[in-house]
């Protein structure tokens, strides 16, 4: 079987395509160049910089694949980076991620592998895709590895990406992944993981956005829950909902973020019992069986990558939004991040804390 | 995993070593190791290598041997053309250089770099045609003109620029004129005296050369500043010691090419119009870039409405055959072509054109491949993709 192997030049991915290739399948990688990468080569992150491109193509040549990069700079532009800036100064905290593996990897990549004679686009998510015989639909499942599941970041996908979707090291460990890329020969097999936003440069998300929306960066008031001035701040972006660091405020108790408000330029602070809500929305909910379930469920949520999910029920409302409301109160449930619904092992939907 | 036919359509990016030169310069580099510079006979014997293969070059382009350099390639060749003609010219004071929008980024680059040390550099535009009109480059000049760049063929479209004209011109300003010739050595007659050039820079691997070697030639009292410093080699133009392995293996091309030159021409006019018209006839919506009638004999360029280049590219390259697109960053992935922005093309045809280059060892078969397989893949790409160029 033909598969397209998205390679970033990282381990993950370099097994994916390894493993694959070793089962004997006619494998392409294909690298994703999102960024202008000639305007300053250091600046920028830990994922996909040029010198992971160069891995990719190394790794592709030591397993004797061939191996493509295509430039989506423009459409990573106009579909992720966008959304970021736009994200951040309407007070929100956004990740990126969804969008550029629901947008690009398995929208984008999906119909070149096709028009390449592929069947399937694998990636190196750890998660796992399934189908259901009774169900006569694809289940979309949380890695064997539940460090290093990415299920969370996956929840966008549509049975149609699902059906032509491979994620060869979602069954495996991390340590396995590396031991798999030690055993293939893999250069890569030490490479450290990356953690950051890809095109944000150390981490310095603010400082991007500020670049990106020069006039987006209002300075506004610091408020108390009781709506009382307790300080200033350089613009709602610079801001996480649940943030503790960096407020520039002395007080006697912990204060945390608790509310960004984008049109009045204003962030609201109070003391962590502040931070929990017991309810949330949805919007531009996603359910991977294809229809949203007839009823109120019963499920867990996740709110954020690193979060446990917890007990919720359900309640799918109309124009692809839900109601959540959690069995016990959740700690910074943050306007821009998913909400991924979960039944046990398997992914349910999810959407976009509003 | 599916080992297809590899047919080779790129001969504009580099071409196969032909058999003779491989041959030469295996000899040479096992046999004549000494040091063209040194006094022994080992270095006289490296010294009448490269003293044959210079008047094999001279030969080609219809020069005196004594006015060949041997460079590290064409790139070399260009700026040391460019940035030794800006530095021999400081003293007059006259520091305004002409160009083309469509040179390869060699001149355009190198160009750019004399232009932050003060010089100030027009661009001259070409039109849909993909040649520069003599009047065009009338209206650049001003007083302060004393360089003058013009390509002979140009790389991505292959259309050939009336340098003879052009050079006329400037020379008569009293500009120094310098043609990079790459492109066109080995497809169509070169004479330095017919072109009335100053400067011409080649490359010997467009031409079935090895990688690395190239010349510039230099007319006989034109002033040149050196840009590689160091030894005495050839006569105080180019510092370093010769590669003389590789300056045999342009020898050896260069003889090659001026003896198969009047023939080999004809052939590839004949199969490069073969697979232009199977294509427009077969692909609906594809279109050839550039004049047809005032271009090399290997090289068309087509842009296919509605798809990426680049996934094409990839398409073919599945299916065995190599072609390419304008440029490519420092990644390998693929940009615009500013050689096709420049002739005024919509922004999505800038991406969705191919460079399908021939050579001397295209077949009829391998032509006929190509435009048996193209359709269907064009026909799939727009079927399941949507050029960047439609996101927007």
């Amino acid at each position: 079987m033909r598969v397209v192997v998205a390679m970033s030049g990282g381990v993950d991915s370099s097994v994916a395509a390894g493993l694959l290739a070793a089962a004997g399948h006619d494998v392409i990688g294909l690298s994703m160049q999102l960024y202008d990468q000639r305007s300053s080569p250091e600046a920028f992150g830990s994922c996909c910089s040029l010198d992971d491109l160069h891995d990719a193509r190394r790794v592709a040549h030591s397993i004797g694949i061939p191996h493509y990069l295509v430039n989506f700079e423009e459409r990573f532009r106009e579909t992720v980076v966008q959304n970021f800036v736009s994200e951040y100064a309407a007070g929100r905290t956004p990740i990126p991620c969804v969008h550029c593996n629901a947008d690009l990897k398995f929208a984008e990549l999906a119909g070149r592998a096709e028009a390449f004679g592929a069947e399937c686009v694998a990636t190196g998510h750890y998660a796992r895709v399934a189908f259901d015989e009774d169900a006569r639909r694809y289940k979309l499942l949380r890695a064997v590895d539940r460090n290093k599941d990415q299920s969370y970041f996956l929840f966008g996908l549509s049975q149609q990406q699902l059906a032509h979707a491979m994620f060869p090291v979602g069954h495996l460990t991390k340590p396995e992944v590396r031991a798999e890329a030690q055993r293939l020969g893999l250069a890569v097999a030490d490479k450290p993981d990356s953690h950051e936003i890809c095109f944000v440069a150390d981490g310095d998300a603010a400082g991007f956005v500020e670049r990106a929306l020069p006039d987006g960066a209002r300075e506004g008031e610091m408020v108390d829950t009781s709506g009382r001035v307790i300080g200033r701040h350089q613009g709602v972006h610079r801001f996480t909902i649940g943030q503790r660091r960096g407020l520039g405020l002395s007080s006697t108790i912990p204060l945390y973020v608790v509310k960004l408000d984008a049109e009045q330029s204003r962030v609201v602070v109070g003391p962590k019992e502040a931070l929990g809500r017991d309810e949330m929305t949805a919007g531009n909910v996603n359910w991977i069986a294809g229809t949203p379930p007839a009823s109120a469920i019963r499920a867990t949520a996740r709110i954020r990558h690193r979060h446990e999910d917890a007990p919720a029920t359900i309640t799918p409302l109309p124009g692809a939004r839900a109601q959540v409301r959690f069995d016990d109160a959740q700690l910074a449930i943050t306007p821009g991040q998913a909400a991924v619904f979960y039944a046990g092992e398997e992914v349910l939907g999810g959407g976009w804390i509003e | 995993m599916r080992r297809p036919v590899r047919i080779y359509l790129d001969y504009n990016a580099t071409s196969p070593p032909l058999p003779e030169v491989v041959e030469t310069m295996t000899r040479v580099l096992a046999a004549d190791f000494g040091n063209a510079s040194s006094v022994h006979a080992f270095g006289q014997r490296a010294k009448a290598t490269v003293d044959e293969a210079r008047r094999d070059v001279a030969a080609l382009i219809d020069a005196d041997p004594g006015e060949v350099v041997f460079t590290g390639g064409g790139t070399e060749a260009d700026n040391m053309a460019l940035r030794g003609a800006a530095e021999a010219l400081e003293p007059l004071g006259r520091r305004h250089a002409i160009t083309t929008a469509i040179e390869h980024e060699a001149v355009l680059n190198t160009l750019k770099s004399i232009s932050r040390q003060g010089w100030t550099v027009t661009s001259l535009p070409v039109g849909e045609t993909g040649i520069v009109a003599p009047d065009a480059l009338r209206a650049a000049l001003t007083p302060e003109t004393s360089l003058v760049s013009v390509m002979h063929a140009n790389n991505e479209v292959g259309t050939i620029q009336p340098v003879a004209e052009l050079a006329t011109i400037a020379r008569e300003h009293g500009a120094i004129f310098h043609t990079d010739a790459v492109q066109s050595l080995g497809k169509i007659p070169v004479s330095v005296r017919r072109l009335g050039v100053d400067l011409l820079a080649l490359s010997a691997h467009k031409f079935g050369g090895p990688k690395g070697i190239g010349a510039l030639w230099i007319r006989r009292g034109v002033r040149l500043s050196p840009v590689m410093t160091g030894g005495r080699q050839e006569r105080n133009r180019r510092a370093g010691t010769e590669n003389v392995p590789a300056i045999a293996g342009l020898g050896v091309a260069a003889r090659i090419a001026r003896e198969k030159l009047a023939h080999a021409s004809d052939a590839l006019v004949e199969l490069r119009d073969r697979l232009e018209h199977g294509i427009v006839a077969n692909v609906p919506g594809a279109n050839v870039n550039g004049d047809v009638a005032r271009r090399v004999p290997n090289t068309t360029n087509i842009s296919f409405d509605g798809i990426e280049a680049e996934s094409l590219l990839i398409a073919l390259d599945l299916e065995g055959v190599a072609v390419s697109t304008g440029s490519a960053c420092s990644s390998g992935s693929l940009e615009p072509s500013h050689v096709l922005k420049a002739m005024g093309l919509a922004h999505a045809r800038t991406r969705n054109s191919l460079r399908f280059s021939l050579g001397p060892a295209t077949t009829r078969a391998e032509v006929d491949f190509v435009v048996e397989v193209l359709p269907s893949l064009v026909a799939k790409l727009r079927r399941l993709t949507r050029p960047a160029a439609a996101v927007r």
